[in-house]
């Protein structure tokens, strides 16, 4: 690598805006607006994967709980919605109107304290960022200072997901329980379900994934992600160069908890909902999945898996109601099996050398740059 | 509307020419009576109608872990869609489906809804099973203005201009059931078990204002497991300490057969102690094991070993499109009164347009129902009976009651919130 001080090489600029001609002038201008918000929807998930290439792919850090962090995110965002969706003109049909609906079905008579913050929109966006984050620096300080990483850091992030669910479906009076939190309607008066609102939030969405990579390539071309590189490739030696590596590895799992929180608050707002089908295991695991899928080392590779993997859930279970898990059940082992490097490994093994020969013929023993640094698009 | 000469007399030669033909029409030949009406007049609203079809929409879960429960919902829309097309169809059309899995997970349920409605623009959906599920949808068959026909029998506290629900609302399944055991054992006592979640604490909450204000009888305990609890002990330590006359349970899904196993283990023996079940059906009894859970009563609206003509007809039917083994629950039959009750309000209505049909659907009558004579109520929900079964060894259930008249759909009951 020879721009070690800028945010990203050439070939990392032009993969960022054939992504952002993709987001921004392809997608909306060929597709109807149900697929647009089911594309905006799949972004969401993106974040998350772009915050696990960050601390798995970089870090070494294997969570296989971000689910918990979208879910928190995504629950402060539905908090404050729900409470605008609950004015008591909305719900004079419940015993006590004001509250949300399902307070009311279980009986709850008065809004808990916790929730009164939520009626401030600019606490809510704090809450968003702060919440996970300080969740994130709790345990990420009681393990790795500690020295717990690798697969008992994994099973542990499992755990919490599995905890977090279970209180979350066990508190159905504050959380919504099972159901969720559902029938999102506006958001400071301005109604987020019509079509045009749909297209703003996708816009609004595809906004914040860019600044999100923008901070994951300053991260990477960074001393510090220099340092993370290392830190899972040799871990000790970074340790008696005089590094502290537990403190680096708490700010790569932070930031990739921040990124999979405003991942979580854009679900919220362009799906008009939350459940707790999002914070568990399973969930968890799927969006290592998309990371993987993109190929777990590269940026953009990530978004690109997350689209790939969701756009064959979609169409799969739309033809084949019964059959389609086991289609995509398929499509992961052969992954797996082919590419383990995912998407964005096979663009620099297979695609990018022949497209560099195409285009300068002359330098032909030109050797294809390293696939850490690539991820361009996989079509 | 203007009165001027132009339009009457208009009016009055297209008359005419009209009265003029009628002598004629009986020369047409048969067929030309039962002609569709034009699809411009029928759907204004731009739905997936055309001259000889139209689409609906199936959402259920084919995987995950509700598909169990599901497929039997799937399997009772898709023989009445095909009964009604050998009958001749819609207003002269056929019904196509198009089938959705939910996945067992509501955020699916949602999207998948959202693309029947709005890319496939289904003139109704059949669909969703839980609660939570009926929850994720609702919003959006408000917003498009869809309408959803939802078997489950359910909490109540709810009711849409977009949904017709064919299954019982909870007074409509626990008051007449309740009363009923009340009589028969004596009953001064009773003991709650329920999973966690809206509907069991729903319906626990108005059985227990019934048992308590109304029948001024006690509730001795009240318990809730999360879902796909397995460990009943210690409830069952309770039952035998506290011996209560009824055991009311509302336990859903794999939990029962675990319950119903210790409970069996625990020697508490249902033909000698009164257990009274709201949520299970021959379909879970298939999982449970007759053999655990013969001698407990169960309150619902249909049960497979009906007699009547309908029901027989319909149990035949269903055997000999998906196997003689297949069991028939409550809310199989009630998945088969959607397409059906929807059918009738088309006709009713004469337009497939869903603000029509919402419309029409207050006192559509559905004489052929398996569970018998149903009637939609004004608030979109089913007059129906409430009946009592006790459960066999081989699965099927001996009908010992049924209520005189249909129960009243009251999903926003007074003094029971």
């Amino acid at each position: 690598m020879i721009e070690n001080t800028r945010f990203a090489s050439r070939s990392e600029l032009v993969g960022i805006a054939a992504l952002a001609l993709l987001l921004v002038v392809v997608l909306p201008l060929t597709l109807d607006v149900f697929r647009l918000n089911l594309v905006g929807k799949y972004l969401t998930y993106a974040f998350v994967a772009l915050g696990l290439v960050l601390c798995w792919g970089y870090g070494g850090i294997l969570s296989l709980g971000q689910g918990v962090f979208f879910g928190l995110g995504g629950y402060c965002m539905a908090m404050f919605l729900k409470l605008e969706a609950s004015s008591p003109e909305n719900t004079k049909i419940q015993s006590t109107p004001g509250i949300p609906d399902f307070m009311d079905w279980n009986q709850i008579t008065e809004l808990p304290l916790f929730w009164q913050p939520f009626h401030s929109l600019t606490f809510t966006i704090a809450a968003i960022i702060l919440v996970p984050g300080v969740f994130a620096f709790i345990i990420g300080a009681a393990m790795f200072k500690r020295r717990v990483g690798g697969t008992y850091f994994a099973i542990i992030t499992q755990a919490i997901a599995a905890i977090l669910t279970i209180l979350i479906v066990g508190q159905q009076g504050y959380t919504g329980g099972i159901n969720g939190m559902t029938d999102l309607r506006t958001l400071k008066g301005w109604d987020i379900r019509p079509d045009h609102a749909k297209v703003v939030l996708y816009f609004v969405c595809v906004a914040c994934l860019f600044g999100c990579i923008f901070v994951a390539q300053l991260i990477r071309h960074s001393k510090l992600g220099r340092i993370l590189v290392a830190m899972r490739d040799k871990e000790d030696r970074v340790r008696f160069s005089g590094y502290s590596v537990a403190n680096f590895k708490i700010f790569a799992f932070c930031v990739a908890a921040v990124f999979a929180a405003i991942g979580g608050a854009m679900f919220a707002l362009q799906v008009g909902f939350m459940s707790p089908s999002f914070v568990g295991i399973v969930p968890s695991i799927e969006m290592v999945i998309y990371a993987a899928v993109g190929g777990r080392l590269s940026i953009l590779g990530a978004v690109y898996g997350t689209l790939l993997v969701n756009f064959a859930k979609t169409s799969f279970s739309e033809s084949f109601p019964e059959l389609w898990l086991f289609g995509l059940g398929g499509l992961f082992i052969a992954v797996v099996l082919a590419f383990p490097n995912g998407v964005a490994g096979l663009w620099s093994d297979y695609v990018q050398p022949r497209l560099v020969r195409l285009v300068t013929p002359r330098k032909a023993g030109w050797s294809a740059p390293n696939a850490v640094a690539e991820g361009a698009p996989a079509e | 509307m203007s009165l001027s000469d132009g339009p009457i007399s208009d009016t009055r030669r297209r008359l005419l020419m009209g009265m003029a033909i009628l002598p004629f029409a009986g020369l047409l030949p048969r067929t030309a009576y039962a002609a569709a009406p034009p699809t411009s007049a029928v759907n204004t609203t731009g739905l997936a109608v055309t001259d000889t079809e139209v689409t609906v929409g199936i959402l259920h879960s084919a995987t995950g872990t509700m598909a169990i429960s599901e497929t039997g919902s799937i399997q009772a829309e898709k023989l009445a869609i095909e009964q009604i097309n050998a009958a001749g169809g819609v207003l002269g059309r056929k019904i196509k489906f198009i089938q959705e899995d939910g996945a067992s997970d509501w955020p699916t349920f949602a999207e998948k809804a959202k693309k029947l409605l709005v890319n496939d623009k289904v003139a109704s959906i059949m669909g969703c099973w839980t609660s939570a599920s009926r929850k994720a949808v609702l919003p959006v068959v408000e917003q498009y203005n869809g309408m959803l026909y939802y078997p489950t029998f359910y909490e109540g506290l709810e009711q849409s201009k977009n949904v017709i629900y064919t299954g019982q609302e909870a007074t409509q399944q626990i008051l007449a059931g309740i009363n009923w055991i009340t009589k028969e054992k004596g009953a001064k006592s009773f003991y709650f078990i329920g999973s966690d979640y809206i509907w069991p604490r729903t319906s626990n909450k108005i059985a227990r204002k019934h048992i308590e204000n109304f029948l001024k009888l006690k509730v001795v305990g009240e318990e809730y497991f999360p879902l796909g609890h397995t460990q009943f002990n210690s409830v069952i330590n309770k039952i035998k300490l506290t011996k209560p006359d009824v055991i009311f349970t509302d336990v859903v899904g794999g939990s029962n057969v675990a319950f119903y196993k210790q409970l069996k283990a625990a020697g508490i023996d249902l033909s000698k102690q009164a257990l009274l079940t709201i949520s299970v059906t021959e379909d879970e009894i298939d999982g449970i094991g007759g053999e655990n859970i013969a001698g407990a009563y169960a309150c619902m609206k249909y049960f497979q070993s009906l007699k009547n003509e309908n029901n027989v007809k319909f149990v035949d039917a269903f055997h000999k499109m998906w196997g003689e083994k297949t069991v028939i629950g409550d809310v199989t039959q009630a998945a088969y009164l959607g397409p059906w009750l929807w059918k009738l309000t088309v006709e009713k209505a004469g337009s497939f347009d869903v603000d029509k049909i919402a419309a029409a659907s207050a006192g559509v009558e559905f004489p052929g129902a398996p569970e018998g004579y149903v009637r939609i109520h004004p608030n979109h929900h089913l007059w129906s009976k409430t009946r009592v079964g006790r459960a066999r060894t081989d699965g099927q259930f001996d009908v010992l009651f049924e209520t005189a008249d249909l129960v009243e759909p009251d999903p926003f009951p007074k003094g029971y919130q």
